[in-house]
């Protein structure tokens, strides 16, 4: 049930946020978000703790006002509208159902606040209790249900209205793994079925990838990259987001050689790597940069010198991990840099031992290169957060 | 309950529950038998409590409400019935105007208490201590003394009277019933008494509605705003059904001893003021009747608790049906 009233809209943007600052006093909680979300879209704002994510929704829902810039729902600037003028719904991260109110009375409280006739209140809730697959349990009182499904009457309750768009503030954040994940695919089959634009706030890399078609990377207030889970991970715009998402080697290194698309970089891990160079980066020799390459996109490089346009990094076997699926190494260079690969089991282990030598290489169109926009004394020092999630 | 007392004891029945098996050794050791009887022992004081000054005095006054005779001839003891249906006849009056008094008081207290609350929870921020400290407050002075200091306020010659009088508003007392036809005084009339009980039990109304309202989750109101409520509607909806229980004790809280009151009727009222509670007071001090002094506070507590029932019985379903 795609909205109708709003069907043919001046543009296909449900939300678009204009340079929007929020400070509290004078810190600074949200810095110049500037980006628009599309019908049907499901959209993330990742990041960790602290760095503005709530406050952006919050905004977008009219709980809290933007100290500058604007906040737009179909086209119309809201930043002055209260929440109960707009048409967008909030699923709370603790659900905030009524306590006081039977599963049905919850889910109708929205169309009985827009004045929607009884009759079709009740056809509404009976179908979004289908969607939901909680047909059974209308007559019953929150308290009498299970976290998972208390989550579901929070999603009915927002979704039975038709909003343009379905705000969720880590709605899956007080369940356990497993149910979390069952909610997952359960969420993104409910946001298919009902094609509302969902804007999804999470800390959880892992989830954000899986289920966004995009993600909006946030720091400190900052929105770092708004990209597609897969171009995230494969070229993340900056240092953060290539150490958050994911696990990265981050190599520190000079420019030595660049033309319009490609260029060298000397790592001060050792080698010097061919490597792809954005325009719009507009990189010149001389300038330092990270490069970075997922250990997934690593491999042990045999004795023999391959492709003389690989990189090849040799250095002693630190440590081994045997992580089910893969196989970790991690190799000590000689100027003391740590790089991480992630090998198929189908490595033979007898042959890596801690303490051997071993040469890792990887395909140059792998290398990443993020410019550094500040110097970072730790460069060369590989990253490798988030592996223990996979 | 029945602990073995000496160390013999604990070693026989040790020994017969060896006998029985080792499970029921390790299950039924001493230790859970003490934590056992626990609840027992923390409810003690308090049956011992209520047992002593409430149940034994209650059994007293019944007994004393029941006998005949008089302070200068002796009172024996007897079942006499008429002590009740005297005292219900002849202070028929003073109970209906107490109901009526602690009825009108205990709306007026949520009235004013309600708004006091929800601003104290809602808008107090860092303040809510001190506020809720300057309700309590007046509570560090006596009873009476307050009473007679509102005694002091109301008087004949005093701001409030004359300004009332000058602005023209006993017409207006007078039209509610709250003074008398024609009356230029505050004291002594059915305004001065029902706002003495109203202050003087303003707290025990603010305090539970403030518990009740304190309690609630922020994030409600913020999901009702988000369902397309206006700030009126969220709160009719989410919060006052969620205060309702503060209410519904706040008025328990405050109607029972409003109802069975005389301080106020006799410092700020007059004869038309008589509430069962002067009725009671001057049956056991000035007649020196006790059994009409105990039957009076008989009926009195009756009445009451009839009225609680009723009460509960009303707000119990209103809250299920919504
Ligand atoms: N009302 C407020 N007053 C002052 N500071 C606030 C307020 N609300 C949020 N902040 C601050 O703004 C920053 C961003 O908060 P926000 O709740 O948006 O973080 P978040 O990204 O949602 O984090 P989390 O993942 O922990 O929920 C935090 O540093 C927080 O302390
Ligand atoms: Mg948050």
């Amino acid at each position: 049930m795609p909205d109708e009233r709003h069907a043919g809209a001046m543009s296909d943007d449900v939300i678009q946020l204009e340079r929007v600052v929020k400070r509290f006093g004078a810190f600074v909680a949200v810095e110049n978000a500037d980006f628009a979300i599309e019908r049907g879209e499901f959209f993330s704002l990742l990041g960790p703790s602290g760095c503005g994510k709530t406050t952006t929704l919050r905004m977008i829902a009219g709980f809290e006002q933007p100290s500058a810039g604007r906040v737009l729902l179909d086209g119309v600037d809201v930043s002055n509208v209260p929440p109960h003028k707009r048409n967008v719904n909030t699923v709370f991260q603790q659900y905030a159902l009524f306590p006081h109110m039977t599963v049905f009375d919850n889910i109708a409280f929205g169309p009985r606040s827009a004045k929607v006739p009884k009759a079709e209140i009740d056809r509404r809730v009976g179908e979004i209790l289908e969607v939901v697959r909680l047909g059974e349990f209308w007559r019953r009182s929150p308290s009498q249900l299970s976290g998972g499904q208390q989550q579901r009457v929070a999603l009915a309750r927002a979704l039975v209205n038709y909003p343009s768009a379905l705000l969720l503030d880590e709605p899956l954040g007080a369940l356990d793994l497993k149910l979390r994940q069952a909610l997952q695919i359960e969420l993104k089959r409910i946001q298919r079925e009902v094609g509302i634009t969902f804007v999804y706030v999470t800390h959880d890399q892992e989830e954000a990838l899986t289920m966004s078609d995009r993600i909006a990377v946030m720091n400190k207030g900052r929105v770092e990259q708004i990209a597609t889970p897969r171009d995230i991970y494969d070229n993340p715009a900056t240092l953060f987001v290539a150490g958050f998402i994911g696990a990265a080697n981050l190599l520190g290194g000079t420019v030595v050689r660049a033309d319009g698309h490609g260029g060298s970089i000397a790592l001060s891990a050792g080698p010097t790597v061919e490597a792809v160079l954005e325009p719009s980066l507009a990189l010149k020799s001389g300038d330092t940069v990270t490069v970075m390459v997922r250990p997934d996109r690593i491999r042990l490089a045999g004795p023999a010198l391959g492709d003389a346009q690989a990189p090849r990094i040799a250095g002693r076997v630190e440590t081994l991990v045997f992580h089910g699926p893969l196989l970790r190494v991690d190799i000590r260079t000689a100027s003391g840099s740590i790089v991480s690969a992630h090998l198929g089991t189908d490595v033979a282990i007898a042959d890596l031992r801690p303490g051997d030598d071993a040469a890792l290489t990887w395909d140059p169109t792998h290398s990443v290169v993020i410019p550094d926009y500040k110097a970072d004394p730790v460069s060369g020092i590989g990253a490798t957060e988030g592996i223990e999630s996979t | 309950m029945v602990r073995p007392a000496t160390r013999a004891g604990r070693i026989e029945r040790r020994i017969a529950r060896a006998e029985r098996g080792p499970a029921d050794a390790v299950d039924a050791g001493p230790s859970r038998r003490g934590r056992r009887s626990t609840p027992y022992l923390l409810v003690g004081p308090g049956v011992a409590w209520l047992v002593l000054l409430f149940v034994v005095p209650l059994g007293s006054l019944l007994v004393t409400s029941l006998k005949t005779g008089s302070f200068a001839e002796g009172f024996e003891t007897a079942v006499r019935l008429r002590n009740y249906s005297d005292a219900l006849s002849e202070s028929w009056e003073a109970i209906k105007r107490s109901f009526v008094f602690a009825l009108v008081a205990t709306l007026a207290a949520a009235a004013i208490g309600y708004p006091l609350a929800y601003v104290i929870a809602f808008r107090g921020g860092r303040y809510k201590g001190l506020l809720l400290g300057l309700v309590v407050l007046p509570f560090f002075t006596s009873f009476l003394m307050r009473t007679l200091a509102w005694k002091t306020i109301l008087s004949d010659s005093g701001t409030l009277n004359t300004t009332v009088d000058r602005l023209h508003l006993f017409g207006a007392l007078e039209f509610l019933r709250l003074v008398p036809e024609g009356s230029d005084r505050l004291l002594q009339t059915n305004i001065a008494v029902i706002g003495g009980l109203t202050y003087n039990f303003l707290p025990f109304m603010v305090l539970p509605i403030y518990v009740s309202l304190e309690k609630i989750d922020r994030r409600l109101v913020e999901a009702a705003r988000d369902l397309y409520s206006n700030a009126f509607r969220a709160f009719r909806k989410v919060v006052l059904p969620l205060s309702i229980p503060g209410v519904m004790a706040g008025s328990l809280l405050t109607f029972i001893p409003a109802a069975g009151d005389f301080v106020n009727a006799e410092l700020l009222g007059g004869p038309q003021q008589t509430m069962v509670g002067n009725r009671i007071q001057s049956r056991f001090f000035e007649q020196v009747d006790y059994p009409a002094a105990a039957s009076l506070s008989f009926v009195l507590m009756a009445l009451i608790l009839i009225g609680v029932l009723l009460y509960a019985r009303l707000l119990g379903t209103e809250e299920l049906t919504g």
